[in-house]
């Protein structure tokens, strides 16, 4: 990249951590040796991974047995998914906001999709009706990644285990993990996804907790590696580099979000401003914008009267480096599923714009957005494209 | 050198407008290549799958341009696989490359590249864009064989003011030798499909309407109205068709000459009962002033031309084949694109 960058895409994946940079250097450079190995570089290997274990357990609220390595979220989404399906069977059920990750292992597993409320909240009356006494595995995410919203997992459960006594509980944490102490709102949860490059790792690299007694049939099977449950030879400089990021991400956590999320109002203010705009996930309280329930790094818009793809190609000239929603493979935004769950026309879903705010944004940064959005999407609606 | 100035360059994946991105840059301009994606999703095929924009990624890094992709999946929908099923339910013969240039390569791109700051946009198309005393108009490539005038009769003063298109004055073996001595790698890609949507394989359009419509069975009939056989869709039919009217073996080769969708009958003749001396057209339109001398008429997107006059019908000169109502008729004084008409 070339130039100073305004990066307010945190969500999609935040900047490397040096201390993941540094610790994963030493692994490649110093400790190549495969981690199931039995001479002494092998063991070096599998000591640091056990440290790295040790290290996310703490900042998972989990035993270390209960850490499962995996190639990152999407693969701990899916593990956790067929996983359960493949040892109990019976119907799964995810909310319809879910990333694509788990939205499509559920549905090719023919599960049940639970509504949310036009704030983006899971509709929990709903919940109650579809879960029963077949359901073996209910997933709801603790922070969606297009909106930051938050769900209140304790609720969840309390649902799922009085109508499902024997179902478990998944949550995709991946978007949590910078913002919220996951330890302990995910507690309710029996599995969580997490992956490293949404708090500073290198990307490919992820973790399911998986509670001690759950029986999941593993869907990669071979050596035997991760207690049977994720065989395949460990990324040892990627785990390891996965576990000094959270370590740093836990320790500054609680600085981050106070700093961050004054900012993020200010940015948000100041886009509230704009006519025809809507912010998602935020409730309205006497005329004062409520985001409480919100992830402090996330501001989210609708606009009428734009595109997205245009707004962000502008940014874009301007160096700022925003999305909208999930991208694609193809590098296209793609229409926002979670979105149109809550209720937005396709055409206003259509002119969104997710700026994501990380630990390493500043008041400039969110200062030339300030300066920047508002000018383009007057431009954009005169031109209307 | 200094910048001509900024152009958008539409990049499928392929060698065309690969090619056109490379001499737009030899001339001066400062280059974005963006490729739509107007089309399906994870079995997509066609022009706009995952793997063509790949190709044009690929391509725009080695030449060193900025490369992006633009949803406009919504608007291919509505303007251009909605209207080509409603088509196909209503027995006409629809070409959804004209509605895709239409409404998307040369309405909503320019408008997104305007509003983007860009001067001008480029295609790959084999066509030429000629300087008339009363405009610009549109005129065939040089390559004859190659030529795609007929799919961009539809572009207007405005937009042939801000197009672009490179590979006019080109021969298709050109625009590969610069391919490959650019080193691109689509340089021996083949040629894209017609129907970028509908993939190749036998049976496939059919499938794409079984899954949007009913299809309907239908009697084919002789030129008497006595039944001589059974299709099992009449929206599968096309005037002019001889295989897939369950009539082999029956005497000499029959041909559909008239589809009746209201009472789902499809009348088959002789070859000779195929022709007419007038075809019936809608939304007639010139360039300029409407010929009163004879045009040369095209009716489909590599078909010969026949001499005709035009008013309120085609009028041959020369006994023609029926054109089968929907596709485009486009009128050339030589290599002029002068006018055009819908079959109805």
């Amino acid at each position: 990249m070339n130039g100073k960058v305004i990066y307010l895409d945190n969500a999609a994946s935040v900047p490397t951590r040096q201390e993941a940079i540094d610790a994963m250097l030493s692994v490649l450079e110093h400790c190549y040796g495969n981690p199931s190995g039995a001479h002494k570089m092998a063991r070096e290997a599998r000591r640091l991974i056990d440290n790295a274990r040790d290290t996310l357990s703490f900042g998972l609220g989990c035993d270390p047995k209960e850490v499962i390595f995996t190639g990152g979220g999407t693969e701990a989404d899916n593990l956790a998914i067929f996983g359960v399906h493949g040892s109990r069977n019976g119907t799964v059920v995810a909310s319809m906001t879910e990333h694509h990750a788990v939205l499509a292992p559920v549905e090719q597993l023919g599960g049940k999709f639970v509504r949310v409320h036009p704030d983006g909240s899971l509709d929990l009356d709903h919940l109650a009706e579809v879960v029963d006494e077949n359901v073996s595995l209910v997933s709801i995410g603790l922070v969606n990644g297009e909106t930051g919203v938050i769900q209140d997992l304790k609720k969840v459960a309390e649902i799922v285990r009085s109508q499902a006594p024997d179902a478990l509980l998944h949550t995709d944490a991946v978007q949590a993990f910078p913002w919220l102490d996951v330890a302990s709102l995910a507690q309710p949860a029996d599995l969580i996804s997490i992956a490293g490059h949404k708090f500073g790792s290198p990307k490919g690299v992820g973790v399911l907790v998986i509670r001690e007694g759950i029986d999941i049939s593993p869907v990669q099977l071979g050596g035997g590696q991760e207690l049977g449950k994720r065989s395949g030879t460990q990324n040892t400089a990627a785990i390891v580099a996965m576990a000094a990021a959270a370590a740093v991400t836990t320790a500054e956590r609680e600085e981050t979000v106070e700093r961050i999320s004054v900012l993020r109002d200010f940015l948000a203010d100041k886009l509230q401003e704009i006519p025809e705009s809507y912010e998602t996930g935020v409730a309205i309280h006497g005329g004062k914008v409520d985001r409480s329930n919100k992830i402090a790094g996330s501001c989210h818009f609708c606009f009428e009267g734009i595109e997205s793809e245009a707004l962000l190609f502008m940014l874009e000239q301007e160096n700022i480096l925003a999305s909208a929603a999930s991208s694609c493979t193809s590098g296209a935004q793609d229409p926002s599923h979670v979105l149109a769950a809550m209720g937005y026309s396709r055409k206003l879903a259509g002119g969104s714009l997710r700026l994501s705010l990380g630990h390493l944004t500043t008041n400039q940064d969110v200062n030339t957005a300030i300066e920047m959005v508002p000018k383009f999407i007057e431009s954009l609606r005169k031109t209307g494209s | 050198m200094s910048s001509k100035g900024k152009i958008l360059v539409a990049m499928s994946g392929g060698v065309d407008s690969s090619v056109a991105a490379v001499l737009l840059q030899r001339e001066g301009y400062e280059v974005t290549g963006v490729t739509l994606k107007l089309w399906g999703g994870p079995s997509d095929t066609g022009c706009c799958s995952v793997s063509d924009v790949t190709d044009a990624r690929r391509v725009a890094d080695h030449l060193g341009i900025e490369h992006h992709v633009f949803n406009f999946g919504d608007e291919f929908e509505s303007h251009v696989v909605v209207p080509y099923v409603r088509s196909h339910a209503s027995g006409l013969t629809p070409n959804p490359c004209i509605e895709c240039n239409r409404y998307l390569k040369f309405d909503k791109l320019i408008r997104r590249a305007n509003a983007l700051g860009f001067d001008l946009i480029a295609t790959g198309h084999h066509a030429r864009i000629i300087e008339c005393a009363n405009g610009v108009r549109i005129g065939r490539g040089a390559d004859s064989s190659k030529d795609q005038s007929y799919v961009l009769y539809m572009l207007n003063q405005q937009q042939l003011q801000q197009l672009k298109l490179p590979l006019g004055e080109m021969e298709k073996t050109e625009v590969r030798e610069i391919a490959a001595l650019m080193d691109l790698r689509v340089a021996d890609k083949p040629d894209s499909q017609d129907v970028c949507f509908i993939s190749n394989a036998k049976g496939s359009r059919r499938r794409f309407l079984e899954q949007r419509i009913d299809l309907t069975p239908a009697k084919v009939l002789d030129k008497d109205s006595r039944p001589v056989g059974e299709v099992d869709s009449l929206e599968m039919v096309t005037i002019g068709q001889r295989k897939g009217l369950g009539l082999s073996g029956q005497g000499a080769p029959k041909y559909a000459v008239d589809i009746d969708v209201e009472h789902a009958t499809v009348t088959v003749g002789q070859r000779s009962e195929l022709f007419c001396m007038a075809t019936k057209v809608k939304d007639l339109c010139w360039v300029g002033e409407p010929y009163l001398v004879n045009v040369d008429v095209q009716t489909s997107a590599h078909g010969q031309t026949a001499p005709a006059s035009v008013s309120s019908t085609v009028d041959w000169v020369e006994p023609h084949v029926k054109v089968a109502p929907g596709q485009s008729l486009v009128f050339y004084d030589g290599d002029l694109v002068v006018g055009s008409a819908i079959a109805t």
